[in-house]
């Protein structure tokens, strides 16, 4: 087994496997595989706990040198403590802004464009310095809850990457030479009608924009503008084209779907909306009476997937068999060729969930994803309709994008017309083409055969390196603009910020194209909103009011009522035997690649491979074997006659036959982050087959360092599983099986501990029969008591919670290699365990943060106090105190501390500085550091309280992770207050601690995993 | 083969043991020491500022409240330094001309702070909030002396963990009534409403009456 290659395992360990079910629950084939072989070597154990180091232990050299730095580091550290502390100085306002009070934060209304719907955001911002996104709990986009996209685009702000000044041929512009050079240029093409002129932008979400854009395009008949992102709604489209001859979009209301069958969709994890999908979908699975039932149908296992209560992991043209299969059995018509016969096991599957459907009807909901064809697109319509779900669980009404196009079709057309040379002026904004767009149109030589080339955006990306004028963009947070949410709600985009780099916003851009330069932002989206509402008289006010609340009241899209048509579904696919079918798609933590330079993404573990900073192609396990592939190999895949060097990754779960490859890796002008990680799949991506198909693989012979999280922090000891995952369903929950392994039930050790108070298991006494004894005296808890109880029935597994943690406490990002080492800081990691088949396993997601044990193993081996407990129940981390011998860490059974190795946070980039949270120290090397509970926001409501003469309300303090949540599957409050959620969630039956075995009491505790099966299929 | 050292050596090497003892524990008291000398924490050392501000003019002389300046006191962590505007609701009618405002009335034309220098500067890992200290009835002046006699700012108190700690372990020591927390000359013995009452009793029933509690867990201050 080499070091390099994570998981590299025989494949006779495998086949082993593949016979015996030996542990329930497991993180990795290799993990498997050592239990397997019951291996109890010393290494295998160093290895287990830093994965990467056993050569630096086992180096005498290294040790003694290391000792003797300590040694001395320790005797100056004594000294330096008696330094002066260097001079400060305090510059107050000249005059002081409205409503600034220093030291207090400030929270505006604003949202996230997305093209697919915005998020709407509260950003706090401390002296005028946005530092955190918030979900605004008014807006229908995000109910107070945002994605991991949201929370890391406040680092896009502060990217240090981000281009400074206008470039024109390589040389240093302004504005004002900006606007003078072109202003001949556009008043030639206007003698021409504009004939030469394109504008390629990604697709615009912003009513004002829009009307700016028709506005020069009435200027300019003769030009086009193409909107095009390379994950687009295309398919969606035209499947509604098909079904109903209009252009409408389908909005789902999973809260009253008791069914939901998804086709290759991550709907509770992908995009703006699955905020609001994970949400209502999560409401339905709290209480085991109210269950919904979910079908997954994927090639690549997602969020989604893994809270389905059935998955059926296939490859993309079987899924599109299934589709069809379902279409037919509830009676659409498919016509002559459009049926398709299934295999098997997947015929008896997909029939028990007709039969479900059915049962369901007006009640239950089919949902496709982007990546099948716009046929199954329209067969999917047709099923719901069939089924009577419009109107009850989803509704159609227009796109949330003013102008809705097909986007593919109009790049295809761009390029062909700049390579014939028609184009005369391409203007591109905020779209990265020739790293984006499908390789087969040559992006690249088509636009250098355009002689004037503008590009504007956030940086001088591939695209704008090869353009002849360069206009740095603003970042939303930093620009006045307008966007539309899902359902079409209106939100203000308000700046929280005046331009880092004093750029012009998109609207200011626009204006110059339009001959109104000068406009400023604000009067462009002020002036459209008032035109729009007719001028009220009391325009102000309600101007006033949408800031304020960051929305437009009513201002949603109604719902459109829609006819079937007949169309032609077309022929099902043919299986390819043999081959593999490519897929490719959005990356979970960079999706498209927009967000390829921000390290907080690049180093969110992914959430089933759990890969870092790269991504690499998913196979399955029997394709690996068949292919003699192994993770960390190098591949070399060819699709369509393309063909691309790849690390392959076996991803258990994946589909067989299928290989998955994510987006947005392999760029060479994102920044210092984001340059040379991964592969580009975009150099496969074809314009006739933009999501994959057929491809082979062969092997180099090369490997490739993965950085993979997924054994690191591991709570088993070897050879021996512990009880740290129970799944149950709602019949065995009635019969009171929560889950528990057999022999703990009956006598469950005490979660938080009999020492006293209420230990959310019922009115157990102290000692009870089954409770530990401890040799440390017992503390009384009065007063506040937090605690935390996470919900796996909801977790998606999405990582917001994980980017939050991230902004909130100033983690920093440690580097690929740096994490390949177990170095990486976040305080709140996502374990990922899989159970039974590894071909097809279960996959389960439980959120790991401190779990603030009663009883804590890291306080009492402290030499320096720099731990210890709060009288709250809290385990405090002074990181002052610090000197780093690592002695807690090594004492946790959780494994939830983390370790400053090396100086990772910038303490230099000036832009980076500004995004810090004020209220968290910014760690240095040598220090532990770990989950509070998020402590500064509890002692900032404990100071509101007593200023107010009152205790802390429940729901006050609300952790970043908790308030992030979008499924809302953790809770978080003051356990001794009887009224409050998180009390109520403890004395849920099915209510768990991990270890508690070992006597610590942990505050943080899990309430089972409960699924809901159908009867008729089994688990 | 003679012996390298002298007989006397023995009682030299063992007196060195005894002295060099001493000698490390000299240098470790001296460390300490000097911590608490104003060389480190800058006790009564005046400082000096862009415009030599007067909180005993304008405090003592005029008699101008402290929250007339420090306006976010009662309600934020920081007490905050008054914008030049605030210097300016005065001086833009009295000493118009004094030559020792120019920076002021420069900050205020051209918008730019004035750079003032910390005087009372915790360390950043240390998070104080004063809002709370207010409201708990610690006066001013207990943390920062008696502010209306000081012709120039300097601190009165240490500011070291020890001397915070000394209030939160104590906190009847130190309080006093609400009303009084802004008042620079409160005598426990000559207030009307807490004569006869000894400062610990007073401060007992203090504790009681705004449930003041002895914070005392490191993330109060550390986090």
């Amino acid at each position: 087994m080499s070091e390099t290659t994570p998981v590299a395992m025989p494949h006779e360990a495998l086949q082993s496997l593949a016979d015996k079910s030996g542990r329930k629950y497991w993180r990795s084939l290799d993990e498997l595989s050592r239990d397997a072989e019951f291996s109890a070597q010393l290494t295998d154990h160093v290895r287990r706990e830093f994965p990467s180091q056993v050569e630096m232990l086992a180096d005498p050299v290294q040790r003694r040198t290391f000792l003797q730095l300590m040694g001395a580091s320790l005797a100056l550290a004594g000294i330096s403590s008696c330094t002066r502390q260097p001079d400060e100085h305090i510059l107050p306002y000249a005059k002081s802004p409205e409503s600034m009070i220093p030291g207090k934060p400030l929270y505006f209304a604003t949202a996230m464009p997305w093209s697919s719907g915005a998020i709407g955001l509260l950003v706090e911002s401390h002296m005028g310095r946005p530092t955190k996104c918030e979900g605004n709990p008014e807006h229908a986009g995000s109910r107070g809850a945002t994605d991991l996209f949201s929370q890391a685009s406040v680092l896009d702000l502060y990217d240090p990457d981000r281009s400074t000044t206008i470039v024109h041929n390589g040389q240093l512009s302004t504005w004002d030479q900006l606007t003078t050079t072109l202003g001949p240029d556009l008043e030639a093409q206007k003698l021409k009608r504009g004939a030469g002129v394109r504008i390629l932008s990604s697709c615009v979400n912003s009513p004002s924009l829009a009307a700016q854009m028709v506005d020069v395009l009435t200027q300019f008949p003769r030009a086009r503008w193409i909107q095009c992102d390379p994950v687009s709604r295309d398919n969606q489209r035209m499947g509604a084209l098909l079904a109903f001859a209009e252009d409408v979009a389908p909005r789902f209301d999973l809260s009253k779907a008791e069914v939901i069958v998804t086709l290759e969709s991550d709907l509770l994890a992908d995009g703006p909306h699955a905020v609001r999908h994970a949400r209502a979908w999560a409401d339905r699975r709290r209480d085991p009476s109210k269950f919904n039932r979910l079908y997954c149908v994927e090639s690549t296992p997602t969020g989604t997937g893994t809270m389905a209560d059935h998955r059926l992991a296939l490859a993309p043209s079987e899924i599109e068999r299934v589709a069809r299969a379902i279409a037919q059995a509830v009676g659409v018509d498919v016509g002559a060729a459009g049926g398709a016969q299934l295999g098997g096991e997947v015929s008896s599957w997909v029939a028990n969930l007709v039969k479900d459907l059915k049962a369901q009807a007006g009640k239950s909901l089919v949902v496709a994803g982007e990546p099948l064809s716009a046929q199954v697109h329209a067969l999917v319509n047709a099923i719901n309709d069939k089924l009577h779900n419009v109107g009850a669980t989803l509704e159609y009404a227009e796109p949330a994008a003013p102008v809705s196009i097909e986007q593919q079709a109009g790049l295809v057309q761009l390029a062909q017309e700049m390579s014939r040379g028609e184009v005369e002026m391409l203007i591109i904004i905020d779209a990265n083409p020739v790293y984006d767009a499908p390789a087969d149109l040559e992006f690249v030589a088509a636009m250098q055969k355009v002689p004037m080339r503008i590009h504007y955006g956030l940086r001088e990306d591939e695209t704008g390196w090869l353009c002849n004028w360069h206009i740095p963009a603003t970042h939303y947070l930093e620009m006045w603009s307008d966007a539309r949410a899902f359902d079409g709600t209106l939100s203000i985009v308000q700046p929280l910020i005046a331009p880092l780099y004093g750029a012009k916003s998109v609207h200011e851009f626009v204006s110059v194209l339009a001959g109104h330069a000068g406009i400023s932002g604000y009067d462009t989206v002020r002036e459209f909103w008032k035109a729009k509402l007719g001028a009220p008289a009391d325009f102000e006010k309600r101007w006033q009011r949408a800031l304020h609340d960051g929305l437009l009241a009513d201002s949603g899209l109604p719902a459109r009522a829609v006819t079937l048509k007949r169309f032609d579904a077309g022929a099902a696919p043919t299986i390819q035997t043999g081959e593999l079918e490519l897929a490719l798609r959005p990356d979970p933590s960079l999706f498209d690649g927009r967000f390829a330079n921000n390290g907080w993404l690049q180093e969110v573990p992914k959430p089933l491979s759990k890969l870092t900073w790269d991504n690499a192609l998913y196979l399955n396990i029997d394709d690996a074997k068949r292919f003699d592939v192994k993770s960390g190999q190098v591949v070399e895949l060819t699709h369509l006659g393309r063909k691309l060097k790849v690390a392959a990754w076996i991803q258990p779960g994946q589909a067989h036959g299928a290989a998955t490859l994510h987006l947005g890796f392999g760029r060479t002008r994102a920044g210092r982050n984001g340059n040379g990680t991964g592969f580009n799949a975009y150099a496969l991506r074809t314009s006739t087959a933009l999501w994959g198909g057929a491809a082979t693989i062969a092997k180099t012979g090369e490997t490739y360092l993965l950085a993979c999280a997924q054994e690191h922090h591991d709570m088993n000891e070897q050879g021996y599983a512990r009880d740290l995952i129970r799944e149950t369903t709602p019949a065995e929950f009635a019969r009171g099986e929560y889950g528990a392994p057999a022999e703990h039930a009956g006598h469950e050790p005490a979660v938080a501990v009999s020492k006293g108070h209420d230990t959310g298991h019922g009115e157990k006494p102290a000692h009870a029969e089954g409770a530990l004894i401890t040799q440390y005296d017992s503390y009384k808890y009065e007063g506040y008591a937090w605690g935390m109880v996470i919900d796996l029935s909801t977790c998606t597994g999405c990582n917001a919670c994980v980017v939050a943690c991230v902004a909130e406490n100033n983690i920093p990002i440690v580097g690929k290699e740096q994490v390949h080492r177990g170095r990486e800081l976040h305080w709140i990691r996502i374990d990922r365990y899989f159970t039974g088949a590894k071909n097809n396993p279960g996959i389960v997601f439980q959120p790991i943060v401190c779990m603030q044990c009663e009883n804590a193993p890291c306080e009492v081996v402290c030499p320096v106090g720099a731990t210890s407990h709060g009288n709250e129940g809290l385990n405090e981390m002074v990181y002052n105190r610090c000197v780093g011998t690592k002695y807690c860490s090594n004492n946790c059974p959780y494994k939830v501390r983390r370790f400053n190795f090396l100086l990772y946070s910038d303490w230099s980039t000036p832009s980076l500085k500004l995004q810090r949270n004020p209220d968290v120290s910014v760690r240095s090397r040598g220090v532990m550091e770990k989950c509070t509970y998020c402590v500064q926001r509890i002692s900032q409501a404990r100071i509101d309280a007593k200023r107010e003469d009152r205790r802390i309300r429940d729901g006050e303090v609300q952790t970043a992770c908790q308030q992030v949540c979008p499924a809302q599957a953790i809770t978080f409050g003051d356990i001794n207050d009887k009224t409050s959620i998180v009390h109520a969630q403890k004395k849920q039956p099915h209510n768990y601690g991990l270890l508690t075995e070992l006597n610590t009491a942990p505050r943080t505790t899990y309430l089972s995993r409960v699924s809901n099966p159908n009867p008729e299929m089994g688990a | 083969m003679t012996q390298i050292f002298h007989k006397g050596f023995n009682t030299l090497s063992k007196a060195s043991i005894v002295v060099g003892g001493l000698a490390a524990v000299t240098l470790l008291a001296a460390v300490l020491a000097s911590n608490r000398t104003p060389y480190i924490s800058l006790v009564d050392v005046s400082r000096e500022q862009p415009v030599p501000f007067s909180h005993k003019h304008h405090v003592g002389g005029m008699g101008i409240d402290c929250r007339y300046c420090h306006t976010s006191v009662e309600e934020s962590a920081q007490a905050s330094i008054p914008t030049t505007k605030t210097c300016m609701t005065c001086h833009s009618m009295i000493w118009t001309n004094a030559a020792m405002l120019e920076p002021i009335r420069q900050s205020y034309q051209s918008d730019r702070s004035i750079e003032w220098l910390k005087v009372h500067d915790l360390p950043d890992f240390a998070y104080f909030n004063h809002s709370i200290h207010i409201k708990q009835g610690v006066g001013c002046q207990t943390c920062h002396g008696q502010v209306d006699q000081m012709p120039l700012m300097m601190r009165k108190n240490t500011l070291n963990m020890e001397w915070c700690l000394s209030c939160h372990r104590e906190p009847e020591k130190y309080l006093r009534p609400r009303e009084q927390v802004f008042n620079m000359n409160w005598d426990i013995h000559t207030d009307p409403a807490t004569q006869g009452k000894t400062q610990e009793q007073l401060g007992a029933e203090l504790v009681t009456l705004y449930n003041v509690q002895k914070l005392t867990n490191c993330s109060t201050c550390h986090r």
